[in-house]
Formats: C-alpha cells, sequence, structure tokens
C-alpha cells in the first residue's frame, strides 16, 4: 500500500514540505512576473486553500498582486461557497465568478438531461468565456500530475492556443528551473504550482500550516445512494433513480467538485491529522474513488483537458 | 532523507515502462484503482498478462500505439523516501525528452538489454545525461531472465559500457542485473542471482546520497520580483525575492548587485513564518537590503568577493528541439534564470555525433533534436557560472522570437 511519506528533516534541515513549498512560490513568481493579467483558480477545495496560502507567501508583506477566480456551476456544495467566501473576506483578494449557469441563460452551452445531470464539461466554455472577457493571459490552477494519467504528461507552464486547447503531442520541452511563460496575443498559460505535490502532501501542508478547508472534508452524517460503486449526496440537482436505495451514512469528501458527480466516502476522520492518517493508508486514488466525471471512459480527462478544461 | 528524482531512459524494447511498473506494484505504490484499470487494458487489449506498460502511458495515442510520446512525471515513496519519476520516451524525439527530463533529476536510470549490449541508443543517453551533468547514473541490465541469469553476459555489458563512459563524466555509476518482467533485483534482492553482491535497484534509489550534488559555495540569488509593500508608509522598504540558486546567504552579509555593481547588506531574510538567520539553494526568499538600491528583475545578487562571470559572449552546448534549424546569424530569445535578453548566433562550432562523438566541425546547422557548440552574443551581459560548477546559474533556455516557443536548451562553457 502507498506508505506514509517521510517528512524529517532532510541532511540540511529542510524538509519534504519545505522544498515543494519553495518550488511552488518559484512557480507563483514567475507567473507574476511573465504576465500581463494573471489569475488564481479558486474552487474553496483542499488544492485552492493550499494555493492562496502558497500566494500570500510569494508576495509577503505585500498583497497577493492578481485576483482569484471561481468558476461556479450552480450545483456546489453550498458549504462550499460559504467557505470560499470567507477565505477570501480573509485574505483580502478580489473575487470573481464565473457562473455557468449565466453561460446556460445566455445559450452558450445546453444543460444535460437525464441520469446524469452533471454540469462539469459545461465548465470549460463558462472558463473560456471568462478568460476573454477579464482578458486573462495566465490562469493559475491546483490540478496535480499524480490525480490523473493526462495530467502526469502536464508541463508546469503549459500554453493554450487561442480556442484554449491542450495538445499533448506537442507540448514545449521545459528545462530546469527556466520556465517560458511566454505567448501569442489571444493564447494564454495554465500554470500549475502544485504539480509535484501529491493528495498526501497537501493534506500534510494544511496540517503544518493548520489552514481551513470546508467541513465536507470531514466525516459527517449524510442521505446518500450507491451508484457505480461511489456514495452520492441525494439533493436539489441529484437522486436517487427507481431500485437506488437512499441511506443515512457517515462519510467525507475527498474531492470538491460537483454534487452531482462528486461521490463521498465512508470514514469516521473528524480532524486534519485523521484524513493524514486515512490519506496515507488509502488503496484508491482520490479521483478513482470519488469521481464520476473520469469514469466515462479511459481517455476522460484527456478529452477534456484537450477543449480547455482546467 | 532528501526526495530522489530519476530519470529513466531505454529504447522501445528494453523493458523501461515494464520496470517502472515493477517498481510501482512491488513497491505497493500502486493504487487498487489504478492497478485494475491496468488489469481491464490489458486483457481488452488481449496481452495475455499484465502489461505494466500501461501503468505509465497514460495518453490514448500511447495506448494504441504501445509507445511512450511524452515526459511523464510520476510520485511513489517508501518508508525510506520519496520519489518523482521522470519517465522519457525511448524513441520519437528523444533528445528533447531525454534534455528535459534529465535537467530536473538527480539520478538517471539506463536500461540495456542484456542480449543486446550496449547500443547507439544506450550510447546517446549516456551522452546526453553526462552533457547535463546527472550527478548519479544506474544501469540496469535487465532481461536477465532470457539468459539464464548468466553472470557472464552481465560482465560483458558492464565492460562494453565501462569503456564507452570513459569518455564521459560520471563520477557515480552503478549496474545492477535486472528482470523487470520477473521483478528480480527491482524490489527483492534475487535468489536467481547469487552471484550478484549489490542491492536490488529499490534499495540503491532509497539510499543514493545527493546532499552534496547542489552548488552550497557560491551565492547567487537571481532577482526574481521586487516587494514593495506599502510605498506610502515605508517607503525605503525594498525587499527582492528569488530563489537561490547558489551557496548560503545570512543576515548581515555584505552583497554585490550586478550589473550595477552597487554593494550593500543583507538587513532580513525575511519570510511570511518570520526572519531566518541563514538561506541556502535551493530556498524561495525574501531579502530586506539596508540601503536603498535601484534593484530589478534579472539583476544578480551575490558576495562582493564571489562573482559570477558577467558578459555577452556566451559559449555554450545546445542541444536544438526548434521545427527550423539553428544557422549562424539567427536572433533568439534566450532566458537566463529571470532575465531575458536577445542573442546572435555568432559562430556554429561543431555538431556533436552522439554515437560516435565526433565533433563535425564543417556543419552548416543544427537540425531538431540535433547538439553542437554554439558562440552567441546577447544584448546584455549575464551574470553566470559555468554549467559544470552550477546547474541552475550555468543553464538557459532559447525561445523563438515569432512564436515564442522553447526552441532550445544552452549549457555554458567557460574557465571556472
Amino acid at each position: 500500500m502507498p506508505h506514509s511519506r517521510v517528512d524529517g528533516p532532510g541532511l540540511d534541515g529542510r524538509t519534504h514540505l519545505d522544498a515543494l513549498e519553495s518550488q511552488s512560490v518559484h512557480i507563483l513568481r514567475e507567473v507574476a512576473a511573465e504576465s500581463e493579467r494573471p489569475v488564481l483558480l479558486f474552487s474553496g477545495g483542499k488544492d485552492s486553500v493550499v494555493m492562496l496560502r502558497l500566494a500570500e507567501k510569494a508576495f509577503w508583506p505585500a498583497a497577493v498582486p492578481f485576483p482569484v477566480l471561481h468558476v461556479d456551476t450552480g450545483h456546489n456544495f453550498p458549504e462550499v461557497l460559504a467557505f470560499r467566501d470567507a477565505q477570501v473576506a480573509r485574505s483580502g483578494v478580489r473575487l470573481l465568478v464565473a457562473s455557468v449557469q449565466a453561460s446556460i441563460d445566455a445559450g452558450r452551452v445546453r444543460e444535460p438531461v437525464g441520469r446524469d445531470p452533471s454540469r462539469n464539461r459545461l465548465q470549460t466554455r463558462t472558463l473560456l468565456d471568462a478568460l476573454a472577457e477579464y482578458r486573462f493571459d495566465a490562469v493559475v490552477t491546483g490540478a496535480r500530475r499524480d490525480e490523473e494519467k493526462a495530467r502526469a504528461k502536464e508541463r508546469i507552464f503549459s500554453r493554450r492556443d487561442e480556442f484554449g486547447q491542450w495538445d499533448p503531442k506537442r507540448q514545449q520541452p521545459e528545462l530546469w528551473s527556466l520556465f517560458n511563460g511566454r505567448h501569442l496575443p489571444g493564447e494564454h498559460v495554465r500554470v500549475f504550482p502544485l504539480s509535484n505535490w501529491t493528495e498526501l502532501d497537501i493534506w500534510r501542508y494544511i496540517e503544518r500550516e493548520e489552514l481551513a478547508v470546508p467541513s465536507i472534508y470531514f466525516a459527517h452524517r449524510r442521505l446518500v445512494f450507491r451508484r457505480d460503486g461511489m456514495l452520492l449526496a441525494d439533493g436539489p440537482h441529484l437522486s436517487p433513480a427507481e431500485g437506488e436505495a437512499c441511506f443515512d451514512a457517515l462519510v467525507r469528501y475527498r474531492t470538491v467538485g460537483d454534487m452531482t458527480c462528486t461521490g463521498a466516502v465512508e470514514s469516521s476522520a473528524s480532524s486534519v491529522g485523521e484524513i493524514v492518517a486515512e490519506v496515507a493508508a488509502s488503496r484508491l486514488t482520490e479521483r478513482g474513488a470519488t469521481r464520476a466525471d473520469d469514469r466515462s471512459g479511459d481517455a476522460a480527462m484527456e478529452d477534456r483537458k484537450r477543449e480547455g478544461y482546467f | 532523507m532528501e526526495p530522489l528524482r530519476f530519470a529513466t531512459a531505454g529504447s522501445v524494447d528494453d523493458g523501461k515502462s515494464t520496470l517502472i511498473g515493477r517498481l510501482l506494484v512491488d513497491s505497493k505504490s500502486l493504487f487498487e484503482d489504478q492497478m485494475e484499470a491496468v488489469e481491464q487494458f490489458s486483457h481488452r487489449r488481449g496481452d495475455g498478462y499484465v502489461n505494466l506498460a500501461l501503468v505509465t502511458d497514460g495518453l490514448r495515442a500511447e495506448r494504441a500505439q504501445g509507445i511512450t510520446i511524452d515526459v511523464a512525471f510520476r510520485y511513489f515513496s517508501t518508508p525510506e523516501r520519496s520519489f518523482v519519476i521522470a519517465d522519457t520516451p525511448g524513441h520519437v524525439e528523444y533528445t528533447a525528452n531525454m534534455v528535459t527530463g534529465n535537467s530536473v533529476v538527480d539520478l538517471s536510470l539506463l536500461l540495456v538489454d542484456v542480449r543486446k549490449g550496449v547500443v547507439d541508443q544506450t550510447r546517446r543517453h549516456a551522452v546526453l545525461a553526462s552533457l547535463l551533468r546527472v550527478p548519479h547514473l544506474v544501469v540496469c541490465v535487465n532481461k536477465m531472465d532470457l539468459v539464464g541469469y548468466d553472470r557472464s553476459a552481465f560482465d560483458a555489458v558492464c565492460e562494453e559500457f565501462t569503456a564507452y563512459a570513459r569518455r564521459l563524466d560520471f563520477s557515480d555509476v552503478v549496474f545492477i542485473p535486472v528482470s523487470a518482467l520477473e521483478g528480480d533485483n527491482v524490489v527483492h534482492r534475487s535468489p536467481a542471482m547469487p552471484w550478484y553482491e549489490g542491492t536490488a535497484l529499490l534499495h540503491h534509489l532509497e539510499h543514493v546520497y545527493i546532499g552534496s550534488d547542489r552548488n552550497l559555495i557560491d551565492p547567487r540569488l537571481p532577482v526574481q520580483w521586487v516587494v514593495r509593500p506599502d510605498s506610502r508608509s515605508r517607503p525605503d522598504d525594498r525587499r527582492v525575492a528569488g530563489r537561490i540558486a547558489g551557496g548560503v546567504l545570512r543576515t548581515g552579509d555584505e552583497v554585490l548587485v550586478l550589473p550595477s555593481g552597487l554593494t550593500t547588506t543583507v538587513a532580513e531574510i525575511a519570510t511570511y513564518d518570520g526572519p531566518l538567520a541563514e538561506a541556502a539553494a535551493p530556498m524561495s526568499v525574501t531579502v530586506r537590503l539596508a540601503d536603498e538600491l535601484d534593484v530589478s528583475r534579472g539583476d544578480m545578487v551575490c558576495r562582493p568577493h564571489n562573482r559570477p562571470i558577467v558578459g555577452q559572449d556566451l559559449d555554450a552546448m545546445v542541444c536544438w528541439m526548434g521545427d527550423r534549424a539553428l544557422r549562424e546569424g539567427d536572433t533568439l530569445l534566450l532566458k537566463h534564470t529571470t532575465r531575458w535578453v536577445r542573442a546572435v548566433v555568432r559562430e556554429l562550432h561543431y555538431r556533436l555525433d552522439v554515437n560516435s562523438l565526433h565533433r563535425e566541425r564543417a556543419a552548416p546547422a543544427l537540425e531538431r533534436n540535433d547538439i553542437g557548440r554554439v558562440t552567441f552574443r546577447a544584448t546584455q551581459p549575464i551574470c553566470y557560472d559555468t554549467y559544470r560548477r552550477n546547474r541552475e546559474t550555468g543553464s538557459f533556455i532559447l525561445v523563438d522570437g515569432d512564436d515564442l516557443s522553447t526552441v532550445g536548451a544552452g549549457m555554458l562553457l567557460g574557465q571556472d
């Protein structure tokens, strides 16, 4: 099983987390220096919480020199939205919200119908429209290479063409710590400062830095039903189909996505320390355990990334 | 123990992906859902066995063609150490990918098929690892099961490689006889090769010492960002932020800022988490300087008695990755530490044949995936060390001025 990560001080007194933090801070400063209008994506999930702290550290004692953007599908957990607003108020960054509902109302995308009402794929259009509207030329996100096999091939600075497309076969080389943030007008770069972090690193860092995270990461009782081996919450946007029984369970979430496609795991972990222990012993990846959006095929993530997904 | 970053390289059929798959499976670093996906895909494809190569080949085209297209990064850990693997493809675009992977690692792992011995691609990989000055090299002599775990077959490959590597620059080379398919000497020592006295691959990776590989002698801080906390209440508070690229900086140190040549002292090494007495490479820090100097991004902070080379004539080994060939007279963008300049190709001295190590002095250009020695004239001076002395301050990238894509990598030469 995946072992707990060694995080004792190295021979020079620095820890594994210090090394990751230093690298991420370096990346964030490069984005700020090399882009005209960067933006940090912020969902309120654990990775974006870590990203915000790293950004605060990178530019301290000055303020974070770019705004944060949330792509709101309208299917978010209410606890996470409340948490997002509290975090933004605490740190003083400017929050912009791009709404998938607004994209639907404007006829830019169509609401999916049927058994799987996930708006996951629609977010790409809303995101690209927001980038155009605000003329952002660098999008910083908390995606990690350990999350998914297509993401394992991603550069730290990844250029997107005018349509926001990713071409995995034509990625530019990325050498040493020399990042190339340049791009042509109309294009933008996606930047992934957490590329080299794992899920366990994220939780260890949250523990060390005593960062607040949304309550749904901790064990709580919730009405759920089982579908495709996942526990989905019974809620306003998704209900059990015939033959899917609802039951009360002690669960927590490992990832924070839409209510419609994010599964809960049975867990009694009620503190960050207990989550660290649980993740260290886990036999399933976080996306494998909890994300319906990655299950629509072997290359589900690759396909969405090509279209401009996060 | 510091995390170990290592690159893997091998020819198409050397079993490189199988070796990584074996390392992940036998060290129990692979998750159940990942393993299940691999099993299902192997079954659908009719492989007849669990194809461990599918663990690393993540893109659809890779799975369809059974090849690795791009550098993939994998993370795993054991109770001893955590690891980052930069898995580089062995065939298409091998130079670009090898150089990319090897530029960010502490150790390079090279696979050789024991039945074939040292082939062209082995030589190419060894040359690139040597050129990029990867501090540690491990040669895995694979497919030992197919030669009956014969010691003399292993010895022959070791001798052949050692003879070739004499012309290269390695300080630490280790040979391990393995069978990636059967798992011999990968995670566990193999009972089939009692004559082998070394450790299994994983044990070696867990214990190789990399603490002295980084330059901790020459203090270098490339200025990445100038922090102005509050210009009204503290107009003199001038802080420079960056990642230390070499040596150690201490509070109270007298420092020199290049290229202006002005000196001041380190008033404080400030961080969000409180001030530090000292900081070493590769830490990201913010330094408050005692005097108000005109400092900007691209400047270099060093010590008055330990300065980098400051110059506009740059002599370098270049790995070319552009679609258009590199020719004398071309102008390119060049990024060195945090400084961008323009650079003109003054002279292409030779193209290096990575198989024979022959220097082709008549080469008219460097084509994609070629390596050669080039002299550039930069529009402004840069503050650098030789690549041999410091990988951070001795390297640069070349960027096409029209489409702004990265087209080359350079390693600076010169007198230390």
